[in-house]
């Protein structure tokens, strides 16, 4: 494609609004007497709410709305149980104090470790603590093994990690009558309408959702809230519009995390580097819900003839889990990349040549459809060549010193590959100006711009050129903005409005030019006949003579999984330095390289590549919600106890798109990103410190304590 | 979770949570009309008045605004809820993440920490007073030129701390620019173009 923009790096079109403070976020939604609604919360893990009393609350000058949420029993410290609406938060604040619930405090299991025991408080009703939720199998594992000149058994673990988004869960609704509109701090404007109108029982026709801004979300704002459903209660008992802004606190215990995993794999491999058989148990915890699949790693990606994996959800009583940034493929490439690289030091081999050694072009592990398209050889080659891979130890551990030095690196998969049916609109108006419109949202991942970038290059602007709609569930159809579905969703769509828009301007030019619409060219705002460029048509008469704003409708078309598998690769590389004598791990130099098809905005995808590293290297080293024991409560619900990254731990970063277009899976030939950039960061940068110190974690975060009980267990010899 | 889920910690209650926590829930009502029925109290620097609100004038972005505040409210409440100043964000309310950095007199501070009371007087720019005149503040110019943030829920605070830093060390190094921005979290993980964004304001404010 010979583009001015596509591929190119754009500032964002908003850019002035979002650095002026002017972006709207849902936080910032004032509405003319607007109620401040706050959720009182059980304090127990289990109990059976015997009673709720909101007589004082409501008693309280000032409260306009009180409510019981309690339906029967809460199985997690956090639950919600009552909810007020005042005039200001103090005083909603004050009103929670006086509702007075009466609880049965019933027995609670918190960790999943016990609620594995025989005879741990259940956390469900007739339903165990332990249950098989995903399984594949393929080949003979046994005999797999016994062709094996090595077999090694490892367990790798990950944390629960909190999405902690910038911009707390929050959403404001508004009643007119039957009608109703909320503001919601979303990644799926969409998906909360129909939500609200199954949670209400009114017509989604009669709903209403807007996300202008959002501060983050990573997959804990996929669905409807129910904060969600909270404030709309609220509001509608209330007759004046209700804000409920959850606290940081609440953020970390009821709106989800990132499942953790407990993954023990028994893998063979010969002295050539063939894997030959591999087995996954997994013991995954949501809480009161599944926990994550971790098995897609393992399954797809590597040339492995015989492969079993059993996974089990361990039930607790603490809040559900959720979606979080590539949730499953994250934790189990933390541990099939950790493998990968304990079985390449098991048999003396670069671990990077092992995994070329067992690289396929057909999914499940070769054994399924051909992949579409596939540029994961091409990242290993230059993000190897990026990082300097010969710089490595070529046995972990093999240089001295108090302070070592090592390289790792780690593999993606991901799928991120759109979804059919995505609608987008180009509007023309006749005095020239064109809108693009769709009812996507721009979670931060600079949607609007890739939309004003694929109209501008399709119609011959510059992407300051084209206002650019999106954020409300009155806009056409798109999905949530979550499995890196929104560029190869939206783009294509965009594309095809686009290009029938340009067809009929051409028409409409040609008439103009008394030519055929064929023989019309468009460049640069003007319409002329092939060698009479002296004589165009100007973009502003051509629009006019439309005489009234002329929709087109694009839509995202269908591929054909039945014949190719559709996915997204990706490798990266970490350079680390680890202090023997504290335990304190520091990531020097960082390389990705992506493969998620054409690029369209080189200057936004860089960022999402970025923020992926930036999460996983804070995942791998400091990230971990820590729960009392005992009350079920989370003891690091803030931004001070709950560490994350700050400038301090950020390495030098370099990012590489290899630019394979998959022209069967849509007009661009664009993939997703978001996730692909996650899945291998915290992988890379455990692998990097295995190649420093000789030992492998096997556990995030790589916290200081961990890192020298690992360095216990080398002495150890174990 | 206790009946004041937002402030009260399982470690207890700390002194600022104690101010901005007074007049509302168990805790300030017990000692709020004891407290409030003298108008001063004694201590080693003498008697201190005691109020409830207080009438204050800031100068915000440039103009005065006379308002009368209760004693507990901090400036960041005050600039979003009654000055239509929400620019500033409140992330974590309790100075662990900067996402509500104002200038105070020039000098960054953490607004969600800050009682507005002790504003009274002084001036006070927030993000949507960095621009002068619809001409955007290099810095500003340099976060979307080198796409220094994501979501720009936490850009208000990174803008407000980089401007402060950059009038008081005009040529940073990177490492004095990492050193500057670790009060502030960004979420989405942009540190690395945040950086490069600082970076590219100086260039642009030396020239």
């Amino acid at each position: 494609m010979d583009a001015k923009y596509i591929g190119k790096a754009t500032p964002r079109v908003d850019g002035r609004k979002v650095v002026t403070g002017r972006a709207e976020y849902t936080h910032d939604v004032r509405l003319k007497d607007m109620l401040f609604g706050m959720i009182l919360r059980s304090p127990h893990a289990a109990a059976e709410v015997v009673s709720v009393d909101l007589a004082q609350a409501k008693a309280l000058p000032g409260v306009l709305a009180a409510l019981s949420l309690a339906e029967g029993r809460v199985r997690y410290a956090g639950q919600q149980v009552a909810a007020v609406a005042a005039v200001d938060e103090r005083t909603a604040e004050k009103a929670l104090g006086l509702i007075k619930v009466d609880y049965k405090v019933l027995p609670s299991v918190v960790e999943w470790e016990k609620a594995r025991e025989p005879g741990a408080p259940q956390v469900r009703e007739a339903k165990p603590n332990v249950e098989k939720f995903s399984e594949a199998a393929r080949g003979d594992v046994e005999k797999g093994l016994k062709e094996a000149d090595a077999v090694i058994e490892r367990t790798y673990r990950t944390a629960f990690e909190v999405h902690n988004p910038a911009e707390t869960h929050a959403s404001v609704a508004a009643w007119e009558g039957e009608r109703l509109t909320v503001y919601d701090s979303t990644q799926n404007v969409h998906g909360v309408r129909d939500g609200l109108a199954r949670a209400l029982k009114v017509p989604a026709a009669g709903i209403t959702v807007i996300k202008h801004y959002m501060g983050g979300g990573f997959g804990s704002k996929l669905g409807l809230g129910e904060h969600t459903v909270v404030a709309a209660l609220l509001a509608r008992e209330a007759g004046r519009p209700v804000r409920v802004a959850l606290s940081r606190r609440e953020n970390g215990m009821c709106v989800g995390y990132r499942p953790s995993s407990f993954q023990t794999y028994k893998a063979g491999i010969k002295k050539d580097g063939t894997l030959t058989a591999l087995s996954l148990v997994n013991y995954a915890s949501g809480g009161i819900d599944y926990g994550d699949e971790v098995l897609e790693p393992a399954v797809d990606l590597y040339r492995i003839p015989n492969v079993k994996v059993e996974e089990f959800s361990v039930f607790t009583n603490t809040g559900a889990g959720c979606a979080c940034r590539a949730p499953g493929n994250t934790q189990g490439m933390f541990g099939l990349e950790g493998l990968m690289d304990e079985l390449a030091a098991a048999i003396g081999m670069d671990p990077l040549e092992v995994r070329r050694k067992n690289y396929t072009t057909r999914s499940q592990g070769d054994t399924g459809l051909p992949y579409s398209t596939k540029g994961l050889d091409l990242c290993y080659a230059a993000g190897a060549k990026a990082i300097g891979w010969e710089r490595r130890n070529r046995r972990p551990g093999e240089g001295s010193g108090p302070v070592r030095r090592g390289i790792g690196m780690s593999s993606s998969l991901w799928w991120g590959t759109g979804v059919p049916g995505t609608l987008a609109d180009i509007v023309l108006y006749p005095d020239g100006s064109v809108e693009v419109v769709s009812g996507t949202q721009d979670i931060g991942t600079g949607t609007r711009t890739h939309m004003a970038v694929v109209a501008a290059e399709t119609l011959g602007l510059e992407p300051k050129d084209i206002v650019v709609n999106v954020g409300s569930s009155d806009y056409p159809w798109a999905p949530a903005s979550g499995g890196s579905v929104t560029t190869p969703s939206v783009a294509p769509a965009v594309r095809e409005a686009a290009l029938k828009a340009v067809a009929r301007l051409k028409q409409v030019a040609a008439g103009k030019l008394k030519a055929k619409a064929e023989d019309v060219l468009m460049d640069g705002r003007r319409f002329f006949v092939k060698g009479a460029e002296d004589k165009p048509v100007a973009w502003a008469d051509v629009c006019r003579s439309l005489r009234r704003e002329t929709v087109f409708h694009g839509e995202a078309a269908a591929y054909p999984q039945d014949q190719y598998a559709f996915n997204t690769f990706g490798a990266h590389f970490a350079e680390v330095e680890v202090d023997l004598e504290t335990g304190k791990v520091r990531v020097l130099r960082y390389v990705a390289a992506q493969d998620s098809g054409r690029i369209i905005n080189r200057q936004t995808a860089e960022s999402q590549v970025v923020g992926g590293i930036t999460q996983g290297l804070s995942a791998a080293l400091f990230e971990e919600r820590v729960l009392d024991s005992a009350t079920g409560r989370s003891v690091n619900p803030n931004l001070r106890d709950y560490k994350i990254a700050t400038s301090l731990d950020i390495p030098e970063i370099e990012v590489i798109f290899v630019d394979v277009v998959d022209e069967r899976l849509n007009i661009l030939g664009a993939k997703g990103l978001g996730e692909p950039a996650r899945i291998p960061s915290s992988a890379a940068v455990g692998n990097a410190v295995f190649n420093a110190i000789g030992v492998h974690v096997r556990e995030i975060p790589m916290t200081p304590k961990r890192v020298l009980e690992a360095l216990k267990r080398k002495e150890a010899g174990s | 979770m206790d009946k004041k889920p937002v402030r009260k910690t399982p470690g207890g209650v700390s002194r600022r949570d104690f101010i901005k926590g007074v007049g509302t829930g168990a805790l300030g009502t017990a000692v709020l009309p004891r407290l409030f029925a003298q108008d001063a109290i004694a201590t080693k620097k003498g008697r201190v008045p005691v109020f409830d609100s207080k009438a204050v004038t800031l100068t915000v972005n440039g103009s005065p605004k006379t308002l009368t505040v209760a004693a507990n409210e901090t400036l960041l409440d005050v600039l979003r809820n009654r000055l239509e100043l929400a620019g500033a964000k409140k992330v974590c309310d309790r100075g662990e993440c900067g996402g509500c950095t104002v200038l105070l007199d020039g000098v960054p501070v953490y607004a969600c920490m800050f009682l507005a009371v002790r504003a009274d007087g002084r001036s006070v720019t927030t993000v949507e007073g960095l621009a002068r005149g619809g001409k955007l503040h290099p810095v500003q110019e340099a976060f979307v030129e080198n796409d220094g943030y994501q979501c720009g829920f936490c850009t208000p605070g990174f803008l407000m701390t980089t401007a402060a830093f950059l009038e008081k060390n005009p040529s940073p190094t990177a490492d004095e620019i990492r050193q500057a921005l670790s009060g502030n979290l960004c979420r989405c993980g942009n540190y690395a173009k945040i950086t490069k964004a600082v970076a590219a304001a100086a260039k642009m404010k030396g020239a």
